[in-house]
């Protein structure tokens, strides 16, 4: 079984009257590499086979699912749908996941090499196919590791929004699906969206022929899974609020909304399936106020399955007033760390809607000082793609917007807004 | 403290009640500790309330000793975060009984351990030293020497010296013997008061002129014996305490009017609802019990040293 510890990083210490707690809870999970192998996984690959998908990108997404079919460890039970306005299952054709073996392979991939692009693009109608597979697959393999990944390369314009709410709730914690956009005509929003809903992560794929490459890692980490449907257990006292919940790192998620009750005083919060990896949460809670010297338990996280009610590591968020202006006005490095790259991405999100909005002025300030935070915060990528937007004179610091913007580079600053770094320095490590 | 129901059998029951009123349910167990906060019984084996949050006083936090005749009760207070005072209370035989406090000093290391030590080991020395037949003031005397050389004895090389303050009363019959160093203080409450002690410490502040520890030369102690002719209380106490309620009269209102035991709590919250900036042990040791007949001159007369 895979270890889990966690590590609760806050300045416990409040001035009398405050009652806003926050804390970085530090998930962990390690074991032994080998036993990654045991555990159950299934794997639906979903292919974009869209009209626009033509002219190339086909073949590369073609190499992309062929390659993720031989990633793919014996024994796996596997799907490959094709999307467009409507799902097909074209592998295997019986409508069931098969589990993966030479034999299983060889007749994916043959039928892959035969996808065509045509058609339109309905991606909740291709996300509830696959949900119907792991449904049914689920009946005789509880437990096991449900994943999918979705390939897309442009807007969902053949499929009315109320459908795909109503698709996305429909798989809402039957599997978890990484999703991938390839091109400049996806929009980053819905995937997001997707992705979201599904705790999945979202990238940019600048260019099709990388897809293969990236398609393999995303096999490969996905076959590195070891307990699939943890949950983040977080209770807090009577007389609380508990203000969010969200993932910080890798990449950040609000899940303040995705709680399921366990009783009045606690809830449930999906985080998916988990392998040998660390995530960061940050939970922020609103406590009555104490009188100096008290000390309360303002949360207590543990990561749980809940199907077991099994408690895998568990840690407690304090609060303690005191008159002393030297502990209370202390504020824990790794929660200024969160906060800032939180409002990293708002300012890229806001920078960029006000840009496409055509208001100027906001999105040259909103880049301007994003620009600057990722440079402090150490988020060198998100730099890199912030000069190709705004450009920042060193000696001054006035922003001023690029005329000209590669498509290319505003899609992958948007996607990649919401991935962290984590602590340039940590003084515990 | 406000009022919670019984674990067993859900019957109201007042904070502080030792059991049940309608089962008999024993309150203070392990099983069913209720809530200092809230109330509810549902305190956590780690201490936390899973109700309300609030962690539950533990250890030293508060202390509480009640023996047949006296009662002590010791508290962290509201602003420091362990309590660094303690206390030891001995019954020495009929109406007889040997009560300490010490007050660790903040700025010293581990100055918690300080004061446990000097106290636990005072009590001790007294209790020791009567049997054998010496006075109690020879007692005593011989109780702040050990006391002081155990504290001295405690400092690591390349710190500070660990130090506390001391205040021990040994009360047998109409006599009463007290015995001090620094500014924790001994009354006398009766039909009149009187402060029985003298602070070493500079006029107004709280520096120590005086205290247990290797840092403080020799230490000689104060050393007084009193008589009494009628009923009354000797109280000690930590700074805690008098920095709100310097007044022997003021002592007196609570302290006389109540079981030792709830004086002593009483004067503890009234301690922490005026700020609890400090540690605060209190010990009330009833005196002259069963002699109101004579109870004529209750002002205590110091012997001639």
């Amino acid at each position: 079984m895979t270890d889990f510890t966690i590590r609760v990083d806050q300045n416990k210490y409040l001035p009398a009257g405050s009652q806003e707690v926050h804390g970085i809870i530090t998930v962990e999970a390690s074991g032994p590499v080998e036993r990654a192998a045991v555990a159950e996984a299934a794997e639906v690959i979903i292919v974009d086979t869209s009209g626009s998908m033509s002219y190339g990108k086909i073949a590369d997404a073609r190499k992309a699912a062929q390659a993720a079919v031989d990633t793919l460890r014996d024994g796996v039970h596997f799907a490959v749908i094709s999307g467009n306005h409507q799902a097909e299952v074209i592998f295997p054709g019986n409508g069931q996941l098969v589990p993966a073996d030479p034999g299983s392979r060889h007749a994916a991939k043959d039928a892959i090499s035969r996808l065509r692009a045509e058609g339109g693009t309905a991606m909740g109608r291709w996300l509830r196919r696959a949900a119907d597979l792991f449904s049914a697959h689920q009946v005789n393999h509880p437990g096991a590791i449900r994943h999918a990944i979705l390939l897309t390369d442009g807007k969902n314009e053949h499929e009315p929004a109320p459908e795909f709410d109503a698709n996305l709730t429909y798989c809402s914690g039957k599997f978890v699906c990484d999703c991938r956009g390839v091109g400049t005509d996806w929009v980053v929003a819905e995937v997001r969206r997707i992705g979201s809903t599904l705790l999945g992560s979202v990238m940019d794929v600048r260019r099709p022929e990388e897809l293969e490459a990236d398609f393999r890692a995303m096999t490969e980490a996905a076959m590195g899974k070891t307990v699939a449907d943890v949950a983040l257990r977080v209770w807090t006292p009577r007389a609380a609020t508990l203000n969010f919940v969200k993932q910080v790192s890798p990449a950040l998620e609000d899940l303040t909304g995705r709680r399921t009750e366990v009783d009045a005083l606690t809830g449930d919060y999906p985080t998916g399936a988990w392998g040998g990896e660390s995530r960061e949460y940050h939970v922020s809670v609103r406590v009555p106020a104490g009188t100096v010297g008290q000390e309360m338990r303002a949360g207590l996280v543990k990561l749980v399955l809940p199907g077991t009610g099994e408690v895998l590591a568990s840690g407690n968020i304090l609060a303690q007033w005191s008159d002393d202006p030297v502990q209370s006005t202390r504020i824990n490095p790794r929660v200024a760390h969160y906060t800032g790259q939180q409002e990293l991405a708002s300012l890229i999100q806001e920078g960029l809607q006000a840009r496409n909005d055509g208001d100027l002025e906001t999105a040259t300030a909103r880049l301007g000082k994003a620009r600057g935070i990722a440079e402090k915060a150490g988020n060198e990528e998100t730099a890199k793609l912030l000069d190709k937007v705004v450009d920042v004179d060193p000696e001054t610091g006035t922003a001023r917007l690029k005329r000209t913007v590669d498509k290319a580079d505003e899609i992958a600053l948007d996607t990649r807004s919401v991935r962290t770094v984590r602590m340039r320095k940590d003084p515990e490590n | 403290m406000v009022s919670g129901s019984c674990p067993r059998c859900g019957t109201r029951v007042l904070a502080g009640e030792a059991f049940c009123e309608g089962c008999g349910h024993d309150l203070s167990s392990a099983a069913g500790v209720a809530c200092t906060a809230c109330g509810s019984a549902s305190v956590g084996a780690d201490g936390y309330c899973e109700n309300c949050g609030m962690l539950q006083p533990t250890g030293r936090d508060h202390v509480e000793i009640e023996l047949e005749t006296s009662a002590a009760v010791s508290d962290r207070g509201l602003r420091h975060s362990r309590n660094e005072d303690a206390m030891a209370l001995l019954t020495l035989g009929p109406a007889s009984v040997a009560a300490v406090v010490c007050d660790g000093v903040s700025t010293s290391p581990r100055p918690d351990e300080a004061s446990q030590a000097a106290a636990d080991l005072a009590a001790a020395t007294i209790a020791k030293r009567l049997a054998d037949g010496d006075d109690a003031e020879t007692a005593t005397r011989e109780a702040v020497r050990l006391a002081a050389d155990a504290v001295a004895a405690s400092a690591r090389p390349g710190e500070d010296s660990p130090a506390c303050t001391y205040v021990s009363a040994v009360v047998a019959g109409r006599h009463v013997t007290v015995g001090w160093v620094g500014d924790s203080r001994a009354y006398w409450l009766g039909s009149q008061c009187a402060l029985l002690t003298t602070d070493d410490a500079t006029p107004g502040t709280h520096m120590l002129t005086a205290w247990l520890g290797a840092d403080a030369g020799e230490v000689v102690p104060h050393i007084r014996t009193f008589t009494t002719d009628g009923p009354g209380v000797v109280l000690l106490c930590s700074d805690g305490l008098w920095n709100y309620y310097p007044e022997p009269e003021a002592l007196a209102a609570t302290a006389l009017n109540e079981t030792p035991l709830a004086a002593a709590r009483r004067l503890v919250r009234l301690a922490n609802e005026a700020g609890g900036h400090d540690n605060i042990t209190v010990a009330v040791i009833p005196f002259g019990q069963g002699e109101r007949a004579d109870a004529t001159v209750a002002f205590p007369k110091e012997r001639s040293d």
